[in-house]
């Protein structure tokens, strides 16, 4: 529950001030203290209930040697501590599961951002209907479920009747008849990164062309009449104008890419042939659902949150060093 | 802050902002079909789902030995919708979204107006909260939510494991935080001065929300609603872990994986079920596309 603590009406804004502060103190100078928290307790109880609660109860289960017998009640719960992950530390199969989403998680970001990016670039150049064309078609890889999304890409590389294959042996290449694309590893996650990419580069495309939109065109003009050639003007102009966008994409990328679940999911069956292509949060599923290892799979939960936990902490770091206000 | 309408839809936005790049015509016609070449790339999977589920199942079972033939046939769709109650799926979905939508802007409209319209000591704190949970991954906490939700069904009627109220309730606490950072910037744009003039002629503060400050925001809100739906209507993870028993209680995405059956298939009934997943949330997109791109600039400035 939210505690109604009295507050300093008038408390010192930390950080650097922003529009929103002067509204906020001019508006806030002739109201009571108690009325900002009832508006913000409906949606803080709701949180505190459904991801606060959750939260302290994973790492609760995380100390517990937590499986099936315990959840009907027929054996007695053991507080185990930190042997859950001590038993995960001392397996390999946890480590070749991490190297596997930092490798493949990483990739989704690099070109996500990458072909956002280039994108937004060259929407700047492009006939409005051309860029119309661009984006509307973005728009439409971006509202794609990803249940959906992974279905039509898992159909274009299937072995006997995707069109990937047809073609590749239409002209000439006879070694993809009947090719498997999720038989290997790295083609089959490759495979995902795809689909992944293909979904998640509009939401960069859109935020970045935004920003650079933003860029006032005086500031550009006054450059090029004082001699700057295009890529000078792109480094030392554009590219620290957009850095706090490219900064959020960027954080907003990792965080989504690392908690892929469905493509993974879906695409490689469950984690591919023999579990090859596991990544974390699919792998804690798998433990606390399949083998109803809860205790382990909440180990995994809570090493999850900790790494993306991590990014954050640098990424308001590195917020805090831009000079931004939250 | 003031959101930049850049609707990259918008003609006379072209003609407001003159190419900041643009060298000369020839340059630009490279640019052109580059840009072409690469949206029909982007469609490409978009369109081959709509080919395909347009296609008798003879010919894909076949593997189609012209592809892009088309003898229109809505025998995949009525596959489809004839198996596993697939209109209740799809109306367990529209239900479980549109609820999840107005329960979770109209809390985060709430939460948004306090953390920008007052000063309290509290109010850094509380920001930086709501983006660290932003980063929980919801996956992780599966577990945890499905002995909660367990008890909880045991007390509150609706909301305990097989009933839709579970993934209400979930998706709502996802949806809040990124709905409420995202909220912040439209809330804060309205001017103080509004604000005051209400008072002036006796307005209360709740009174002011409701009546005036609510209003003027409405488009953004909508703009954000989008997300909220998107992650909601998308969910298999939390449909496949809480519905176990309650066949009729199912999604969408759930009636859609009982096609996949190991090597064989049933892609012409994958496909026809991808359209009718996909296209509502098109529909959704497109008709706020303006303002989302909008509010994306705002959120991202802060």
């Amino acid at each position: 529950m939210t505690a109604l603590t009295p507050v300093l009406p008038e408390a010192p804004h930390e950080g650097t001030p922003r529009k929103g502060t002067t509204t906020a103190a001019r508006a806030s100078r002739r109201r009571g203290r108690l009325e900002p928290w009832l508006y913000l307790a409906p949606a803080f109880i709701v949180l505190i209930a459904l991801l606060g609660y959750p939260i302290f109860q994973l790492i609760n289960v995380s100390l517990y040697d937590y499986r099936q017998a315990q959840v009907s009640g027929k054996a007695p719960l053991k507080f185990v501590g930190l042997e859950n992950y001590q038993k995960l530390f001392a397996d390999p199969q946890f480590w070749t599961v991490l190297g596997n989403t930092v490798v493949f998680a990483t990739a989704c970001v690099v070109f996500t951002l990458l072909v956002g990016s280039s994108l937004a670039v060259l929407a700047t150049r492009l006939r409005p209907w051309v860029r119309s064309l661009l984006f509307v078609v973005s728009l439409g890889a971006w509202a794609t479920p990803a249940v959906t999304g992974s279905a039509v890409w898992l159909f274009l590389f299937d072995p006997t009747l995707g069109l990937v294959n047809k073609t590749l042996v239409a002209i000439g290449l006879t070694q993809f008849q009947g090719y498997s694309w999720t038989y290997d590893k790295w083609s089959a996650f490759g495979l995902v990164a795809s689909e992944v990419v293909w979904c998640s580069f509009p939401f960069v495309l859109v935020t970045v062309y935004a920003g650079i939109q933003a860029i006032p065109t005086e500031v550009i003009e006054a450059a090029r009449i004082d001699g700057a050639s295009m890529p000078r003007i792109a480094r030392s102009i554009m590219l620290p104008m957009l850095r706090p966008i490219v900064i959020v994409v960027t954080i907003q990328s990792i965080i989504w890419n690392f908690k892929i679940f469905s493509q993974i999911y879906i695409m490689t069956n469950g984690g591919g042939i023999a579990g090859q292509n596991l990544v974390l949060n699919v792998y804690g599923y798998q433990q606390a659902f399949a083998a109803s290892l809860y205790g382990l799979g909440s180990a995994l939960g809570v090493i999850m949150t900790a790494l993306l936990m991590v990014i954050t902490l640098v990424y308001l770091r590195i917020l805090k060093r831009t000079g931004e206000a939250l | 802050m003031t959101a930049v309408d850049v609707s990259p839809l918008a003609p006379q936005a072209a003609a407001e902002n003159p190419q900041k790049f643009r060298k000369n015509g020839k340059r630009r016609f490279g640019a052109d079909a580059a840009g072409i070449i690469i949206a029909l790339i982007v469609a490409f999977p978009l369109f081959w789902m709509v080919l395909s589920a347009l296609k008798p199942k003879t010919a894909l079972d076949a593997g189609d030995a012209a592809p892009f033939t088309l003898e229109p046939s809505l025998d995949s769709f009525g596959r489809v919708l004839g198996v596993n109650n697939f209109g209740q799926y799809f109306l367990n979905s529209v239900i479980v979204a549109l609820v999840v939508v107005v329960l979770s802007t109209i809390l985060a409209f709430l939460a948004a107006v306090a953390l920008t319209r007052y000063n309290f000591k509290m109010r850094t704190k509380l920001l930086i909260i709501i983006l660290v949970s932003q980063m929980v991954p919801v996956e992780a906490l599966t577990i945890p939510l499905f002995f909660l939700l367990r008890n909880a069904g045991e007390a509150i009627p609706l909301v305990g494991l097989n009933q839709l109220g579970s993934l209400v309730l979930v998706h709502v606490g996802f949806s809040i935080p990124f709905a409420i950072w995202m909220l912040r910037g439209f809330v804060a744009a309205v001017p103080v001065e509004v604000e005051e003039a209400a008072r002036l002629d006796g307005a209360g503060s709740f009174r002011f929300v409701r009546s005036i400050l609510f209003p003027l925001v409405a488009p953004g809100v909508v703009a954000c609603s989008v997300f909220s739906f998107i992650s909601t209507w998308n969910d298999f993870l939390f449909a496949k872990t809480f519905i176990i028993s309650a066949q009729e209680n199912q999604t969408l995405p759930m009636a859609l994986l009982t096609f996949f059956k190991p090597d064989q298939n049933d892609w012409g009934a994958i496909m026809a079920g991808s359209v009718i997943m996909t296209i509502p949330v098109l529909i959704f997109f497109v008709s706020v596309q303006r303002k989302l791109v909008s509010g994306l600039a705002g959120a991202v400035k802060g």
